[in-house]
């Protein structure tokens, strides 16, 4: 706060601290509204776990287990007779949430290892002209909004995907439960990575030049290549930066519907690692996107709670990462320095 | 300057390459290993494959605007026909666009500068103030369509009514510029506390004592000293969060309705309109792509280079906000 | 009075000679390329393979110099320009192992510059322009690689800057990041506690190897980079100002230290206080505006100045 210094005063002449009523009143105000943030935050949880209750309660533990046709049974619920008592909640969303923890893990993945790289050049190899050129370029596409990456995955990749990818007898091979036409895992983890990139890139490039020139410096200095100081010096030291950048990628990625709606296909479908290749072919559909999808039906009872219920797990989730970016940063913090947000 | 500087740069370097005599240079052993090699490609490639990406993003949605934004295009109204692709503009959306961002905006503003002065300038008891902070992270980290469905819960309220219109069947419809426009100032918040706190944060303590020794108190401190200094801070959060919810689709997708045109509500004139449904360019594309209706994909892209282009200009704001420089304090 | 050419010298570096002292016999190990130190006759301990001689040969005293040297790097008529200012001009220096070298000058006299265009530090600085030459063991230091040359010319800087790991590590550093065998910490741990002990360390830290070397006090932080630098056996040492930001004791010890490798390798100290380059130079070079003053050995410099400058500087009336 800035009301140390104050101390240059005489404490009873301080006009800050005179207990007088403007100046209380307004600190009241100001500091009920910022509560209010929590007031807000606190009652969101609340009322999205309390709406979302009943399909948990009326499912128990086989709501997270798999079984049965995910699209079926969410028909079944938006279907139900309109009388309470009889509402139908029957779901076991595994397909859903495999979906969005395996599109979101991968692109987290692919994008951690391909941004550090690219943070590496831009701030190592790139020549200076281009170096110039990349930085607003990179916040150019951090800021693209998600529909126009949709967009372009749409009509772009996943036509692409579809006539390049899938073969006769790939279709063929899974013409019994699903129809391949290019809407895939594949193309969603292809765009989010594509869309999270920017942003970790723009947190590890100004992690790295924020590292004090003396320990690059000192590396060099003892006659090690450039390549080898940065990653066993710089990288090293902003290991809680890349964490924070991974935990902010994987919640944008966790929270991303409107895009994997339009590129990973309209069908709860778990796809199957068994299959192989075929595997990233199979389309699927993440928790947010299906909240999308079912956007029309948020009023109608049984249908609407379950949609909140997946509200719900996607809350938790993101909570958790934070928690966990926080925890891991924590623990790092201890030799490096601290993190850029 | 520098073209100066690189020429006399080489040419020494050559100079001093001729002195070195019949220079071949000792071979360095054992400098680079394998992996050393195979880092340095790797780096190579990643940042090509950027250049790649953003090269072609930037081309190939260029060369669509170009292809499809005519002037009928973004004058005239959606016009509900059969024959989507044909007719019709994307004039409603594009007003419902600016109308969100600015009714996000100026609710967003306010409250954001308000918890930004209260973390900065007060922030007591400690312990409330680090949860507030924390608060506007999770705000921040929320997932857009949690927002939406949340918003959704509260403005079919019935108390809510006022804000969009109630249904013969007693239904709240809850869908309005309001109710979005009221979510929508959530995506900006954030924004606007971090750069009012850094505005705050960047005025020099010398400021504040200056305004206390001539007797002022501290809410007139603020209000005339300080937030007049942490102006440039405000707008870029302002304007980075405005950047963000020109952007997000899923608020609109549950919040707005999905009438083609703005639809107003009620007869007040202004009022009528913030009660009513309507499109932004968000869900606009959204729908006219294969994943909506999907027989249009012209003026999907046409819509989305407009939305692109608002972006960037905003964007480009930012950029000359942050640029010029720290404020003179003398 | 001298010792004569049967005597044998005893291992341990005491002698029988009044003032000087002979330099303590070292076997040292390395792995990259160096040019044997080929000394001229009646000097020094080295033969002609690196191997250590068993006997020294002396000249009577009244020939003998104060002490040995042999030259390691030399500049010729270096400049170094950032843009269109001139930091360093014309400047030709030898830097010679057995002494230790001071720099001194008012600031912005170039002297850092000069000091870290040695091992090529300069020219990170992409605005920086070097002509001239710089040689090391009469090769110019342009026909080797950047990290090549950096193994054999090590460099202390002004702020202590350990590297955000524990003691072991940051000294086993240079040694690890070598090429593509990584050693293993057995064959480490006497390359560490040999640096350690040398840069005067290692009683104050034997016991506690993996604590960060961050919790070190200044001083220590200094001596361990002494010792990190020591660890890839260089054959010059640079310094920039390695005490300015350190309390007096540690200042002295880190002198006792510096005075006591000169034998080992060149050093060059870049210093602007007075009273440390008396303590520790024997060669001093006085450098103003990006001009080399004048150059010549300490007492010289110190109490009978050629240039006027000098004579300005060393009584203290700028600077």
């Amino acid at each position: 706060m800035d009301q140390q210094y104050l101390g240059v005063f005489d404490e009873s002449k301080d006009p800050s601290k005179k207990a007088d009523p403007t100046n209380q009143r307004v600190e009241l105000m100001l500091g009920a509204l910022a509560s209010l943030i929590l007031v807000f935050i606190l009652g969101m949880v609340i009322f999205v776990f309390l709406k979302g209750l009943p399909s948990f309660t009326g499912n128990g533990v086989s709501w997270f287990g798999s079984g049965g046709n995910v699209d079926e049974q969410l028909a079944n619920i938006f279907n139900s007779p309109a009388e309470p008592k009889d509402y139908v909640y029957e779901l076991h969303a595994f397909p859903l949430l495999w979906s969005t923890f395996l599109i979101s893990f991968i692109a987290v993945a692919i994008s951690t290892v391909v941004s550090v790289f690219a943070a590496i050049f831009i701030v190592e190899f790139a020549p200076r002209r281009l170096e110039l050129f990349l930085e607003p370029v990179v916040k150019l596409l951090a800021a693209i909004p998600s529909v126009i990456y949709g967009l372009i995955g749409i009509l772009v990749l996943v036509p692409w995907i579809n006539n390049n990818l899938i073969t006769e007898e790939m279709r063929a091979s899974v013409a019994y439960v699903i129809q391949l036409d290019g809407s895939s895992v594949m193309a969603g983890v292809i765009i989010l990575t594509i869309m999270i990139m920017p942003i970790m890139i723009a947190i590890v490039t100004d992690s790295l030049r924020q590292v004090p020139r003396m320990w690059s410096e000192g590396a060099l200095a003892l006659g090690v290549n450039r390549y080898r100081a940065l990653t066993t010096v710089s990288l090293r030291a902003i290991r809680p930066a890349i964490v924070a950048a991974a935990v902010l990628a994987s919640a944008r990625a966790l929270g991303e519907a409107i895009m994997l709606a339009m590129v990973t296909g309209s069908i709860g479908f778990a796809p199957n690692p068994f299959d192989g290749f075929l595997f990233f072919l199979e389309p699927s559909r993440p928790l947010g996107a299906t909240i999308i999808d079912g956007a029309e039906g948020l009023s109608v009872e049984p249908f609407g709670q379950t949609l909140y219920a997946f509200a719900a797990i996607l809350i938790i989730s993101t909570a958790f990462l934070s928690f966990a970016g926080w925890a891991a940063r924590r623990s790092l913090a201890r030799y490096s320095i601290g993190s850029a947000k | 300057m520098s073209s100066v500087t690189t020429k006399r740069r080489k040419a020494a370097v050559r100079q001093s390459r001729r002195n070195a005599g019949p220079s071949k240079k000792i071979k360095a052993k054992g400098i680079w290993s394998i992996g050393d090699r195979i880092g340095v490609v790797a780096a190579w490639v990643a940042g090509l494959l950027l250049c790649t990406i953003a090269a072609s993003i930037t081309l190939f949605m260029g060369w669509k605007g170009i292809q499809y934004v005519t002037w009928d295009v973004i004058s005239s109204s959606p016009e509900a026909s059969l024959e989507q692709s044909k007719v019709g503009g994307f004039l409603d959306p594009i007003i419902g666009t600016l109308l969100l961002t600015l009714l996000g905006g100026l609710i967003a503003t306010p409250v954001g500068v308000s918890v930004a002065l209260w973390l900065t300038e007060y922030g007591r008891p400690s312990p409330l103030a680090r949860f507030v902070e924390a608060g506007v992270e999770v705000i921040a980290g929320t997932p857009s369509i949690v927002l939406a469905i949340f918003g959704l819960l509260i403005y079919q309220q019935g108390v809510m009514s006022p804000f969009s219109f109630t249904a013969d069947g007693g239904e709240v419809f809850g869908r309005s510029f309001f109710a979005a426009g009221a979510a929508m100032s959530l995506i900006a918040l954030p924004f606007v506390v971090g750069g009012t706190r850094e505005g705050l944060n960047s005025i020099p303590k010398h400021i504040r004592e200056a305004s206390y020794a001539l007797g002022k108190d501290k809410a007139s401190t603020i209000r005339r000293v300080l937030l007049p200094s942490a102006r440039r801070g405000i707008a870029t959060g302002s304007t980075l969060g405005i950047a963000r919810i020109a952007g997000d689709t899923a608020i609109v997708v549950v919040l707005l309705g999905a009438s083609l045109q703005i639809a107003p509500e009620g007869n007040i004139p202004g009022i009528d309109v913030l009660r009513g449904t309507g499109s932004t360019l968000t869900s606009y594309v959204f729908q006219n792509s294969p994943a909506g209706e999907g027989n249009a994909p012209e003026k999907a892209y046409a819509a989305a280079f407009v939305l692109l282009m608002i972006v960037i200009v905003l964007n480009l704001v930012v950029s000359r906000l942050t640029k010029k420089g720290q404020h003179v304090w003398g | 009075m001298g010792v004569g050419p049967d005597q044998q010298v005893p291992e341990n570096g005491s002698n029988g000679l009044a003032s000087e002292g002979v330099p303590p016999l070292r076997r040292i190990v390395v792995d990259h390329e160096v040019a044997p130190i080929r000394v001229a006759d009646g000097y020094g301990v080295a033969g002609d393979n690196g191997q250590v001689a068993e006997e020294t040969f002396l000249l009577p005293e009244d020939q003998a110099p104060s002490h040995w040297f042999e030259e390691r790097m030399r500049t010729e008529s270096l400049s170094v320009a950032f843009g269109s200012k001139t930091a360093v001009n014309e400047v030709s220096l030898p830097v010679n192992s057995g002494q230790v070298l001071a720099l001194i000058g008012p600031s912005g006299c170039g002297k850092t510059t000069l000091l870290r265009s040695l091992n090529k530090l300069v020219d990170l600085t992409p605005t920086a322009v070097r002509s001239g030459r710089i040689l090391i063991d009469n090769q110019d230091i342009d026909l080797f690689d950047d990290t090549q040359l950096r193994r054999r010319v090590g460099m202390l800087f002004q702020q202590p800057n350990p590297f955000p790991m524990n003691i072991f590590d940051n000294i086993a550093y240079g040694l690890r990041e070598r090429g593509s065998k990584r050693p293993r910490k057995k064959e480490l741990e006497p390359l560490v506690v040999d640096a350690l002990e040398r840069a005067g360390l290692w009683d104050e830290v034997s016991d506690n190897l993996d604590h960060p070397a961050l919790s070190l006090s200044g001083g220590q932080q200094q001596r361990l980079c002494i010792a990190r630098s020591l660890a890839v056996l260089p054959e010059v040492l640079l310094l920039d100002e390695p005490c300015s930001a350190l309390d007096p004791i540690s200042t002295a010890i880190i002198e006792e230290t510096v005075v006591g490798l000169k034998d080992e390798m060149a050093i060059v100290i870049v210093t602007h206080n007075l009273q440390q380059a008396e303590r520790v130079a024997d060669q001093v070079a006085f450098m103003y505006l990006g001009d080399l003053v004048e150059y010549g050995a300490a007492e010289q410099v110190f109490n009978a100045p050629m240039a006027e400058r000098t004579k300005d500087y060393v009584r203290g009336d700028f600077g």
